[in-house]
């Protein structure tokens, strides 16, 4: 459900590049209508600049001739689609019922402790964004988190530490662990 | 534990390649299905038993003969969508499907095509899953350079497309008429049915919508015949079914086994029992929209969907199979669900809006102490107040764990508000229970 984040302050008015309309027409022949396009022409606006603001999503309607009010209305159903600037890394910690039965709650607290996040999530260096989100269909790997595209599973709050340290280093996003690609895990201790 | 049909390839390296997955024999059974009439192949699909692991559990072959003829389409297209939105709590078991093996999906989808006569086909996979979305466009990418999906595959004449589409974070969009609506650029918002999609779904035409694991298994019951499907599982659930399982157990992860297994045979000897030695309290059996069962049902249930509902009131939904010991808060893990239903409803419904949000509120309060005797009547009369009086199943979903938890738990619920208000710490912050952290 849409929770009608504020307008966002304009960056001025956008346009496309060579580039990314070549992508809109592959997106475009996808769909027998110009709206079906209108979730992943947002895809790729969000990627190439970063949030959805106003002008962002007046350049949308205007690309799909549909009204500027329908591209507001889709991208505020959407938690994923930004109506509001984050940090670099955006950190979606799971607080669903099976990671909570294994500790979920002590993780997010370490993020909040190591975060000190303010009231839209973001921390005072402005590298990252932390949400409390529901099941990402990880229930098995808990507690865990999503950073940017990445899953991060069996957490703890060492690697936690190893995680947000890394990236304040400013080292690249580390590779997921191994056991995202399993099925099946033994215990471990 | 028998025959693996969807998680056969899933520990040979490089099975989401197409290389690995041809010499897994992956595609082989096209030339099969185009030797067939497409009648044929929902006949054997209908003759296996296959039901839909969506979580309804609805027949696949009896949903594909909903479609209507050619005729009678009025030169509509047919759609085919791929539910891959596995948002359901506890469920994660379509996301190693598509992982580990997406060519088998493929297959499954271009025979279901060709039973549909069907020529534009959708991937609809949670916003949450781009990395999985990657893999999947390469493995569409790698088909179509192949010449197994495109114009005349494989020289059979039938033309057929397929796209992934990537929604963007909202539970409801896996609720078949709501991921129709995001589709097609609206809010992902459900739609009363009838007109049911396959008579009128995407744009207007019919349209078909499995989930993920339904198609998987299309490949091999087409291969190996109607009857030796059949022959696994129990009679009314036929087949292998995976199942996520996540909680209080020592071997989380998701398990193929035949339909039927015994409850407590599934949790002590696939899943290595509940972790730490600790007693069983509850398992939540189908992901968090279904009823709990106690420890005493999980005795007298077995794998499949009849046993469930039978001797648990229960579903097997999408096999999220969530397990909780003896030292799991059942007031905080309820919270816990209620908070999820809470921020997905789509708000449509002013039972569902406005019930899922006063449900949670009352649990908070009965959580932290704070909840009078009262409070309870009020939570179990909205429940049944939002059961069946919404456009969508979402409703159901959120009022079926509250109706079972205050049942088959009562005596914990009575706890919390028998004590003088405020006399209680308040436990907010605290874990859900011991067995984890
Ligand atoms: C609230 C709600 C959420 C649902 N989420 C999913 C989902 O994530 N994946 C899925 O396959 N089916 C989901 N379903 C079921 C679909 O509506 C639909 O029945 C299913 O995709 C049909 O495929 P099947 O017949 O192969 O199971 C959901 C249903 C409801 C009511
Ligand atoms: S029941 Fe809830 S989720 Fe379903 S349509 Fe109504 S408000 Fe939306
Ligand atoms: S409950 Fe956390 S990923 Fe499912």
């Amino acid at each position: 459900m849409s929770h009608g984040a504020a307008p966002a302050a304009s960056r001025g008015p956008r346009e496309w590049s060579h580039d990314q309309l070549a992508k809109i027409d592959v997106i475009l022949a996808k769909y027998p209508t110009k709206q079906s396009a209108i979730m992943p022409v947002l895809w790729l606006a969000q990627d190439d600049f970063g949030w959805l603001d106003l002008d962002v999503m007046r350049l949308v309607a205007r690309t799909l001739q549909i009204p500027p009010s329908h591209v507001h209305a889709v991208a505020s159903f959407y938690t994923m689609f930004k109506k509001v600037p984050t940090g670099r890394y955006v950190i979606d910690v799971c607080q669903t019922l099976s990671c909570a039965l294994v500790g979920a709650e002590a993780i997010i607290a370490h993020l909040e402790r190591v975060l000190e996040p303010d009231a839209h999530g973001n921390s005072k260096d402005g590298l990252f964004t932390l949400h409390k989100v529901e099941c990402l269909a990880s229930c098995g790997s808990g507690p865990m988190m999503q950073v940017n595209e990445h899953f991060y599973e069996f957490l703890t709050p060492d690697s936690v530490d190893q995680i947000i340290h890394g990236l304040r280093s400013g080292n690249p996003l580390p590779t997921p662990r191994p056991e995202a690609n399993e099925w099946q895990w033994a215990p471990r201790s | 534990m028998g025959p693996k049909i969807l998680s056969a390839n899933w520990d040979v390296p490089g099975s989401h390649t197409l290389d690995v997955a041809r010499s897994r024999g992956t595609y082989s059974r096209l030339a099969k299905a185009f030797s067939l009439q497409p009648s044929e192949i929902t006949q054997v699909v209908k003759d296996s038993g296959l039901r839909g692991r969506g979580g309804a559990g609805f027949p696949t072959g009896m949903k594909w003969s909903f479609v209507p003829s050619k005729e009678k389409r009025g030169g509509k297209p047919v759609y085919l969508l791929c539910n891959a939105d596995e948002s359901e709590p506890g469920t994660f078991k379509d996301r190693y499907c598509m992982w580990l093996d997406p060519h088998l999906l493929i297959e499954g989808m271009i025979i279901a095509a060709w039973a549909l006569d069907c020529h534009t086909a959708y991937i609809y996979i949670r916003g949450e899953f781009r990395f999985i979305q990657e893999r999947l466009d390469a493995a569409v990418a790698e088909a179509y350079a192949a010449g197994l999906l495109g114009k005349n595959i494989l020289g059979s004449g039938f033309d057929f497309d397929l796209h992934v589409h990537l929604g963007a974070g909202a539970y409801i969009c896996g609720e078949e008429t709501a991921l129709i609506s995001s589709l097609e650029g609206e809010k992902g918002q459900p739609k009363l049915k009838p007109p049911f999609p396959a008579v009128e779904g995407a744009w207007k035409a019919p349209t078909v919508v499995n989930n993920v694991e339904t198609l998987a298994a299309v490949p091999w019951i087409l291969e190996n015949g109607a009857a030796a499907y059949k022959a696994l599982g129990t009679e009314k659930a036929p087949g292998t079914k995976l199942f996520s399982v996540s909680g209080h157990v020592n071997k989380p992860g998701v398990y193929e086994i035949p339909m039927g297994m015994p409850m407590r045979q599934f949790l002590d000897e696939v899943c290595g029992g509940v972790k730490g030695g600790k007693k069983l309290k509850a398992i939540i059996p189908g992901g968090s929209s279904v009823p709990v069962m106690t420890a005493d049902e999980v005795d007298k249930c077995s794998m499949d969907y009849e046993s469930i509902n039978a001797n648990a009131g229960s579903y097997l939904g999408s096999g999220g199979f969530i397990v909780m010991d003896e030292t799991t808060d059942m007031v905080a893990a309820l919270t816990n669900l209620l908070r999820f239903y809470a921020h997905e409803s789509c708000g449509q419904c002013t039972p569902c809006r406005e019930g899922c949000g006063w449900m949670y509120q009352i649990l908070c309060r009965v959580r932290d102490g704070y909840a009078t005797p009262e409070d309870l009547g009020t939570l179990r009369d909205l429940a049944d107040n939002i059961h069946s009086k919404t456009i969508c199943f979402f409703g159901a979903s959120a009022a079926m764990p509250v109706q079972s938890f205050l049942t088959k738990f009562r005596d914990e619920f009575l706890q919390r508000v028998q004590r003088p208000a405020g006399s209680m710490t308040v436990v907010a912050s605290a874990p859900i229970a011991a067995g984890g952290a």
